[in-house]
């Protein structure tokens, strides 16, 4: 069994692989660019790191946006969505002056506030970076073993609205907003986390992701 | 409120080997950074910060190595600095698993670097390191300005608009470090921790001085720092991380438990 990760050249997946295999020593995890190995592989993992206009045009210009268009319809393939990789499933995205995503999930990406303050009235900081709570809305396959209210690693100045409660997996409240951070929809589960940096819970939700058979 | 504050580990490293508190415990020898960082792993620390304090350009591929072998089995985020000049270093630091470098003399010499490498491999994983020292004198306000060559060298920056310029050209996190305070276990210069983190809107990491638990919830309550970095206090065991961030909780402090 292959799991692919998606290299359109946005970002370090090194950590992912690391982790993967950490996870599923049994399994074979390449990173590539490749459609054939994309398309054979029985799981894909789609990282995204960046300013997503640049996720977007990268992942044109790689000539892969058709391809993970076509993964995103089959029902039978996982496909895990990190970061940048979340929030190019939705709709649109507010930066960059406003990008259109692959439109797999309705729903928008905008930015926390930056002027927000926490009840000691210190600056929230944008970047939201750090571990956060992850509060799970939904039941999902991905959750097992894993507490509602658990710590995840975050980094990242734009967040997912999912429109639909039903593609809406889990939340995080920061700076006055909701951001659902996580999404999901028949073979497809996308976090805006960092499962390979969130210490056990993050290895978990990896290893239930190699082990999901939606 | 509920993202944690962060408590990082830092290890600094020459050829190979972790090194620190020569000064206090007469020791020089803190050990191997991989073993050193599987344990801070077990006693739960947030992230871990990898300082390259190597004079020597041929120990760069010892680092790279070490990096990728913490990198196999460390599953929180990895921070490495020290001598980074070029993208492609970065690159290179980034391929053997570490996810954040944090840039310190070359930021100074061309600030542009600063720049480029965040428009490449994005802010998230741009660090800049801000070296402070105190120059107003008592009873002035206080003013700090930028030192490079471990505080030895004065540059006549005003560490406050240096900052803030640092985050304009693209960083996503700044290392504040108290070159008066670095290694003098008296606590951090919550002053300079203070009025960065006021100034700008990127996560500040204070570092430099820290002696005792007291003042880690000071750099977080009075500094407004978002992490603290240390190094001596916990290699030789004084305290482990777990004590440290049941400490901080303790004193009201969102930590991650």
């Amino acid at each position: 069994m292959t799991i692919a990760i998606i290299d359109y050249g946005m970002g370090n997946l090194h950590s992912v692989a690391k982790a993967i295999e950490h996870v599923s020593p049994d399994e074979r995890v390449t990173i590539t660019r490749d459609a054939r190995a994309i398309k054979g592989a029985s799981r894909v993992v789609l990282p995204g790191q960046g300013a997503i206009r640049d996720c977007m045009g990268e992942l044109e210009r790689t000539e892969l946006t058709g391809l993970v268009k076509e993964l995103l319809k089959d029902a039978s393939k996982p496909l895990l969505g990190i970061c940048v990789g979340q929030q190019m499933l939705m709709d649109k995205s507010e930066e960059n002056g406003g990008v259109r995503c692959l439109g797999y999930m309705p729903g928008r990406v905008t930015r926390f506030n930056d002027q927000a303050l926490d009840e000691q009235g210190q600056r929230l900081k944008v970047p939201h970076m750090g571990w956060n709570r992850v509060h799970q809305h939904h039941m999902h396959p991905l959750w097992e073993g894993i507490l509602t209210g658990e710590r995840f690693y975050f980094v990242h100045s734009y967040f997912v609205q999912a429109e639909d409660d039903a593609h809406a997996m889990g939340y995080t409240d920061y700076a006055g907003s909701r951001a659902h951070v996580a999404t999901g929809r028949d073979a497809v589960f996308a976090v805006q986390f960092h499962p390979e940096k969130s210490a056990e819970a993050g290895l978990r939700l990896l290893a239930n992701f190699v082990a999901w058979s939606p | 409120m509920t993202l944690a504050k962060r408590i990082i580990p830092c290890l600094d490293v020459d050829r190979g080997r972790v090194v620190k508190g020569v000064n206090f415990l007469g020791i020089r020898d803190a050990g191997d950074p991989v073993e050193v960082a599987r344990r801070y792993n077990e006693q739960n620390a947030d992230e871990i910060t990898f300082l390259d304090i190597t004079a020597s350009h041929e120990a760069r591929g010892t680092t790279l190595d070490m990096v990728s072998r913490i990198a196999g089995e460390v599953f929180i985020p990895l921070t490495v600095g020290g001598g980074i000049r070029s993208c492609d270093n970065i690159r290179a630091l980034l391929n053997a698993g570490a996810d954040k470098v944090s840039i310190n003399t070359a930021a100074v010499t061309d600030p542009d670097f600063v720049y480029e490498a965040s428009q490449r491999f994005g802010s998230q994983c741009i660090v800049v390191a801000i070296d402070a020292k105190r120059v107003s004198e008592d009873g002035e306000p206080p003013r700090w300005e930028i030192f490079t060559h471990g505080g030895r060298k004065p540059t006549g920056l005003d560490a406050v608009a240096w900052s803030r310029k640092m985050v304009e050209y693209g960083a996503g996190e700044l290392l504040v470090t108290s070159m008066d305070r670095d290694g003098t276990r008296e606590g951090f210069d919550l002053g300079v921790t203070r009025a960065i983190s006021d100034a700008v809107s990127v996560p500040v990491i204070a570092s430099g001085g820290v002696g005792n638990l007291d003042h880690l919830v000071a750099g977080v309550k009075e500094g407004g720092a978002d992490a603290v970095l240390a190094a001596s206090i916990f290699h030789f065991g004084e305290y482990t991380i777990e004590q440290a961030k049941q400490y901080m909780a303790d004193q009201g402090i969102e930590m991650r438990l």
